[in-house]
């Protein structure tokens, strides 16, 4: 089974009709007991980084997200979250990943725009999440913070700067991308995970 | 750097699309999920679906076909057409609807878009402008261009960006069904007045107009109805072109 941690964060629908699709079994769940016995975990997120944070503090999860064994995957504002601190509100987050979330910049000389919105390739991949996932695939973003390039990075975008488009540490990893909305090459690494 | 996009539109009455030809392997082109999928395995970056039915029923109809896309469809989609509300804002986002397209009811009620940028995200809210030239002046108009407003396109894209839109959605109705190519001067000088995206809808005609509206106009996206759901040009094909133009394209080889 895996838990979907729901800590009110923005809308869950996308990632649970993108697991009903790969014929996963989950649950929607903020219960710490449930989220601990769980073969994975999948932290999703759309939102504001400091009010995200109060959020899981507020269900004692900023405690337990850190401690899990069980391959753990942050999508998006999760990845963020799973981060040292994020500039977005001045936030200090899980200290899991080795970076922290910066702001990204706008040049309109560059045709650089934030939010970082739409397809952009991710390259450098590496880890088990992204097999079968070609250098240089294009994956669906929308953010305009992003974490630093660090030792954990097994996938790198340009956005004006170069950021961490995925994450890996131990058993955790996280995508700053959204793979279900990503297409066919998005499912592939939702499938990766759960693989994994 | 972002992909430039490639939208192609469906409009829906009664749950059904409306425009479209039997593609090859398509069952039924009526149904609104399968031809949103067909062009998402063909290449399509996004979705735009609009609900054009006039009545309650048709609406409630809408909302349960909403649904049904985000369960089925792997790529982003935003709905449009009739919005008028928080309340309908919440319900497409509940439904599952990556973003919405609001029009006539921003006109109107511009408090709309700081309202729903608030509360869901600028990500989540497209204004989309239908705007004419009337004595050298590009007028807003509603209801399908039949309405003129005394708002100016640009600087009502302006104001919807400053309230919180995260895309306009801009067509400009002299273009709109004609096929000769979109007013790529204007397009241009919404880009640069402007620092979210911009999708270009109205007049593709060919290969080469939706080329010139994504370079000479600065568009970052470009929509289209007819030319796609009547085979004129194949959206995979669309974009190997586009590609071998240099111009950044969204391709994934599994």
């Amino acid at each position: 089974m895996v838990a979907v941690i729901d800590y009110d964060t923005g809308n869950l629908r996308s990632v649970c009709n993108a697991l009903g699709r790969l014929g996963v079994d989950f649950e929607l769940t903020a219960d710490p007991f449930v989220i601990r016995k769980a073969d994975k975990v999948l932290m999703p997120g759309v939102g504001e980084a400091s009010s995200a944070m109060l959020k899981l503090r507020e269900r004692g999860l900023d405690s337990v997200i850190p401690t899990l064994t069980q391959p753990v995957l942050g999508i998006c504002l999760g990845l963020q979250l799973m981060c040292r601190r994020s500039d977005e509100g001045n936030t200090p987050c899980l200290s899991i990943f080795d970076t922290d979330v910066v702001r990204m910049v706008p040049d309109k000389k560059k045709g650089i725009k934030v939010p970082h919105m739409g397809w952009n390739r991710i390259t450098s991949l590496k880890s088990p999440l992204l097999d079968g996932v070609k250098e240089g695939s294009y994956m669906y973003f929308v953010h305009s913070y992003a974490a630093s390039l660090c030792d954990g990075t097994i996938a790198v975008s340009d956005n004006g700067i170069l950021f961490s488009a995925a994450l890996h540490k131990g058993n955790f990893y996280g995508v700053q991308f959204h793979p279900e909305k990503s297409g066919d090459a998005g499912a592939l690494i939702l499938k990766n995970f759960i693989a994994l | 750097m972002v992909a430039k996009r490639i939208i192609p539109c469906l409009d829906v009455k009664d749950g059904r699309t409306v425009k479209g030809v039997h593609f090859v392997g398509l069952q039924d082109v009526g149904d609104a999920v399968e031809l949103g999928r067909f062009y998402a395995m063909s290449g399509a970056d996004e979705l735009v679906y609009l609900d054009i039915s006039a009545t309650y029923e048709g609406r409630h109809t809408f909302t349960s076909l909403v649904e049904r896309i985000s369960k089925e469809i792997n790529i982003p989609f935003t709905v449009g057409g009739g919005i008028s509300s928080m309340e309908d804002a919440a319900r497409l986002l509940e439904a599952g609807a990556d973003k919405i397209s609001i029009n006539s009811a921003a006109v109107y009620n511009p408090g709309l878009i700081d309202e729903i940028a608030a509360k869901y995200g600028s990500q989540f809210v497209v204004v989309a402008i239908d705007a004419k030239m009337i004595d050298g002046r590009w007028t807003v108009t509603t209801k399908g261009g039949r309405v003129l407003t005394d708002k100016e396109l640009f600087s009502w894209a302006a104001e919807a960006q400053s309230r919180g839109a995260g895309e306009i959605l801009f067509t400009s109705m002299d273009h709109d069904g004609t096929k000769k190519g979109y007013p790529c001067e204007t397009f241009a000088r919404l880009a640069d007045s402007l620092s979210i995206p911009i999708i270009a809808s109205g007049g593709a005609g060919c290969v080469k107009d939706i080329a010139d509206v994504l370079t000479e106009g600065k568009a970052d996206a470009a929509l289209a109805a007819s030319i796609f759901h009547y085979g004129e040009i194949e959206i995979g094909d669309l974009k190997r072109q586009l590609t071998a133009m240099g111009i950044p394209m969204a391709v994934n080889k599994i």
